[in-house]
């Protein structure tokens, strides 16, 4: 990378004493070619605020440890290119939005994470090692289902973009939701009707809105939404064909 | 102002649905009530009909079946969504179900005109 010469204006949400209140800070960082957010973050703490909290990992996009909300929109910054959401030579950072901030721009995942739970999106085996493996084939429709499902990094994007996450507590979330589709399409699982019952509860799948923010912002460009009216029409099925055999 | 995560096609088609329901919910009272009119007091509907024929309530009229069109075609876009196999085109189906509610509503204002 080579500076160019321009200076970028950063504004960094700062923790108070109580993490949850706080406030911007101003930050000018030296504006540099094929720069990503997560690039300018680090800038910051290695050459003006060694105080500044951030969380990331890979760098390259894998392990969803690094998104933030830039200029108003969740992002995994480790694969955003600041020119690609400066807005007037301008850019504002915060924790994701819809969980608990730790300090600065770390977020407490643990909401997220414990709906993944709470949805039944835990694998229940049916084989143990002794036994053959179970023959799949890659054009089996389940199959191709899940695996349009299954490459999420645990980012927390779509949780942070979702406004029925943001006004409900008890809703489940798009990545929980879309973690489930994938398991009820996996014939090794013997868990499904636990997760049916999960997921139509209240803060289950049918109180999506469909706004598909999900989808619009999923940074592995997967479709929650999708998965989730999978859910819906699952569970709508599994109710009548529930009714049929009482 | 609308939040820079809620700037994209398909939240703003979700807020016109969520939107023009509530509207239809806060006029289906009067529709109801007028049309008490006919069976309550004899000749009111008449001159409430007479009384709608004027030019702003037409226009008014327009925007009540703009409501109900945007409504309906957002609906069958919703269940279409959530019962019928994924189709990657919700952009153009809430583009489609506008378009189809400007014209509903426009062709009931020029007939009216």
């Amino acid at each position: 990378m080579s500076a160019d010469g321009r200076i970028l204006k950063i504004s960094v949400w700062r923790s108070g004493a109580d993490a949850d209140a706080g406030s911007f800070q101003d930050f000018q960082v030296p504006a540099n070619q094929h720069q990503t957010v997560l690039d300018v973050v680090s800038w910051i703490q290695q050459n003006q605020d060694p105080s500044l909290s951030y969380r990331f990992a890979c760098r390259v996009g894998m392990c969803g440890s690094c998104a933030m909300m830039v200029n108003g929109k969740p992002r995994w910054t480790c694969r955003t290119h600041v020119k690609k959401v400066l807005e007037d030579g301008f850019m504002r950072i915060e924790p994701l939005r819809n969980l608990p901030v730790i300090k600065d721009l770390v977020t407490d995942m643990d909401p997220f994470f414990d709906k993944w739970i709470a949805a039944e999106g835990v694998f229940h085996p049916t084989k143990s090692r002794h036994d053959a493996f179970a023959s799949i084939k890659p054009d089996n429709p389940a199959r191709i289902e899940a695996n349009k499902a299954v490459e999420c990094i645990n980012c927390a994007v779509c949780f942070a973009a979702c406004d029925v996450v943001a006004n409900n507590a008890d809703y489940l979330g798009p990545a929980a939701l879309n973690r489930t589709w994938s398991l009820v399409n996996d014939a090794r699982d013997g868990g499904q009707a636990a997760r049916l019952q999960a997921i139509s509860q209240s803060g289950g799948c049918h109180n999506c809105h469909s706004q598909q923010g999900c989808t619009n912002f999923c940074p592995n460009e997967l479709n929650p939404t999708a998965s989730i009216a999978g859910l819906k029409r699952k569970t709508i099925a599994t109710m009548f064909k529930r009714g049929q055999h009482a | 102002m609308i939040a820079p995560h809620r700037k994209h096609a398909l939240w703003l088609a979700y807020a016109l649905h969520r939107a023009s329901g509530l509207a239809l919910a806060v006029f289906l009272p009067v529709h109801f009530y007028v049309l008490s009119l006919a069976l309550t007091t004899d000749g009111r509907l008449d001159d409430f009909l007479i009384w709608s024929d004027q030019p702003l309530v037409k226009f008014a009229e327009f925007g009540l079946i703009f409501l109900l069109a945007i409504h309906f075609f957002g609906g069958l876009r919703l269940m279409a969504l959530e019962f019928l196999p994924w189709s990657p085109r919700q952009k153009t189906y809430a583009a489609f179900a506008l378009a189809g509610s400007f014209f509903v509503s426009c062709t009931f204002l020029l007939s009216a005109a």
